[in-house]
């Protein structure tokens, strides 16, 4: 079979898995940062001072016990020169924790409000057919994040924070808007007109920090189904880090495993919905044995 | 693995690229944050803050300080504002602090930016206030204002009145408000409550607020007082050709009849 077009991508999907599960996946996601959003305006929301979280993603309190700390703004924090040693790094001990095993990257496609933007920018571009626009490296995000650490180190403050854009959203929905909105336009342009997932696939120091955290972490998506691949190219038109997903789908005859490993996949789960062979799913990184799945079907049928 | 299709020249160029467009980038930003940690005066910071530099290398901009702030006085600073992205703020003219007991907001601070070693109210420093006009200030016109004395959550300590002639009646008594700076803890009720249309007291930040002196410099009374003693050779008594029966204390009395 032909590779489908790029306005086409999920479409069959939907054919033959129905609407629901071509979406699942995102529909989670999407529940998943507008719900955190709300946590945060809980306050307002149900009066009477009644807080589920308070503060915002940079550091927060959750039923005034359970602190969680943003540790990249921590480390520029710590770069700045200020003194760590503090509740704040109890939350960003146990945000580590749960990114390394989760997924970095979970961060930026499960919570990162920034992400709607992008991921909307990115379906019209394919919708609308507009290619093209200035490439860079994908790896001028870590780049980025070191000069943000080099700049708080010279500056003796957080510089990165004067602009980033990560955090002027969510405080902004959390805390007032003015003139934030700019902000997000400006990425939604960036990302529609000048370059395809320019910001959280390219240039986001966030996103970079969190990649290097969930290096090795537990929950990874697994091309498991390979052999029945279709090369629709439908899973490569919707991820977000499209250089992951190739050597895993087509890695069996090098020997590759069938797990994305690569640092940048977030986990969003995409590649699942958009299917319709149902080739991914979510698994372990040691699920990773290249004879696990030949191994397990002799089992069952010797 | 795969081969690697770039050669050594391309990953080079392709490095370096990288490295000084993100230099570049740096250096801009760099010199935009040297910009936007000056403070505006009106923008005065929560308790607990000792030094404005030392508070942005810390502040990790949650807003958990302005969360736990029972009378909604503090705010973050939004875009387009000239103070310090996201970090919290007030102004005193427009909501001046209620100095909790319990710190409430100096509790919630997750980093210390808020420095926990303040645990009572009256030893914070969110600034000074300052009688910034005495050509405006009614007191100081001989009129009975005294607003910004009886606000004052340190009533008699931090503001004072101190009586002075009246010099355009020739027979009335002005009470001038003095601020005391070791009581002062700069919540500027004062400046809130001022009555004139702008106000002639205001909270400034305390180096705008304080002169200090020459590091070298020493006052004479107070190190005679130190030492005991004078610490300069004792002046020689003057004399005075003076009519008989008459003679001078120095030490204040003034010219004496001799009593015998």
């Amino acid at each position: 079979m032909a590779a489908n077009l790029p306005e086409q991508a999920g479409k069959e999907a939907i054919l033959v898995k129905g609407w629901w599960r071509a979406n699942k996946w995102l529909l989670l996601r999407r529940f998943s940062q507008l719900s955190i959003l709300l946590l945060f305006l809980s306050g307002p929301l149900l009066g009477e001072g009644y807080w589920i979280a308070k503060g915002n993603l940079t550091s927060s309190l959750t039923f005034e016990i359970l602190p969680l700390t943003d540790p990249y703004i921590l480390l520029q924090s710590f770069f700045a020169g200020h003194e760590i040693i503090s509740q704040a790094l109890i939350g960003a001990v146990i945000v580590t924790v749960f990114y390394f095993l989760v997924g970095g990257r979970v961060f930026c496609s499960w919570v990162c409000p920034v992400n709607i933007i992008t991921d909307t920018a990115d379906g019209l571009r394919r919708k609308y057919k507009i290619k093209g626009g200035a490439r860079f490296s994908r790896d001028l995000r870590y780049w980025i994040l070191l000069m943000t650490f080099v700049l708080a180190f010279v500056t003796g403050s957080m510089a990165w924070e004067f602009i980033n854009p990560v955090s002027i959203l969510h405080r902004s929905i959390i805390f007032g808007f003015g003139y934030a909105g700019f902000v997000i336009l400006a990425i939604f342009i960036f990302d529609l007109l000048l370059s395809r997932q320019g910001w959280c696939g390219h240039l986001c120091p966030v996103g970079a920090f969190y990649s290097l955290l969930g290096r090795y972490s537990f929950i990874r998506v697994s091309a498991k189904n390979r052999e029945s691949c279709d090369d629709c190219m439908d899973c490569f038109m919707v991820c977000p880090e499209k250089q992951v997903i190739k050597l895993a789908l087509k890695g069996a005859g090098k020997g590759i495993g069938p797990v994305i490993v690569g640092k940048n996949c977030t986990n969003c789960g995409r590649c699942i919905d958009v299917c319709a062979k149902d080739v991914f799913k979510f698994s372990s990184r040691f699920n990773n044995d290249m004879l696990l799945n030949e191994s397990k079907k002799e089992e069952v049928a010797p | 693995m795969i081969e690697h299709p770039l050669s050594r020249r391309r990953f080079i160029v392709e490095t370096a690229r990288a490295a000084s467009g993100v230099a570049l980038l740096g250096v801009g930003l760099g010199l935009y944050t040297k910009e936007s940690k000056s403070l505006p005066v009106y923008a005065l910071r929560p308790p607990g803050v000792e030094n404005e530099d030392d508070f942005l290398a810390a502040c990790i901009r949650c807003g958990l300080c302005v969360r736990d702030c029972p009378y909604d006085i503090l705010k973050l600073s939004k875009l387009a504002e000239p103070v310090a992205l996201g970090t919290p703020y007030f102004e005193a003219r427009k909501i001046p602090c209620e100095m909790c007991e319990d710190i409430p907001c100096v509790k919630a601070c997750p980093t210390g930016a808020l420095n926990k070693d303040l645990r009572n109210i009256d030893d914070a420093r969110m600034g000074l206030a300052v009688i910034v006009d005495q050509e405006t200030c009614l007191n100081y016109q001989g009129l009975r204002c005294d607003v910004c004395h009886r606000v004052c959550p340190l009533l008699n300590e931090a503001i004072t009145l101190e009586p002075r002639h009246n010099q355009r009646s020739g027979k009335h008594t002005l009470f001038i408000p003095v601020v005391h700076s070791d009581k002062c803890t700069g919540c500027g009720k004062c400046e809130r409550a001022c009555v004139l249309e702008e106000a002639a007291i205001k909270i400034l930040p305390l180096d705008l607020a304080k002169g200090e002196l020459g590091r070298h410099y020493r006052l004479g009374w107070e190190e005679k007082e130190k030492a005991g003693k004078s610490l300069v050779t004792p002046d020689v008594e003057h004399k005075y050709n003076l009519p008989e029966g008459l003679k001078y204390e120095h030490e204040g009395k003034g010219l004496l009849k001799d009593s015998h």
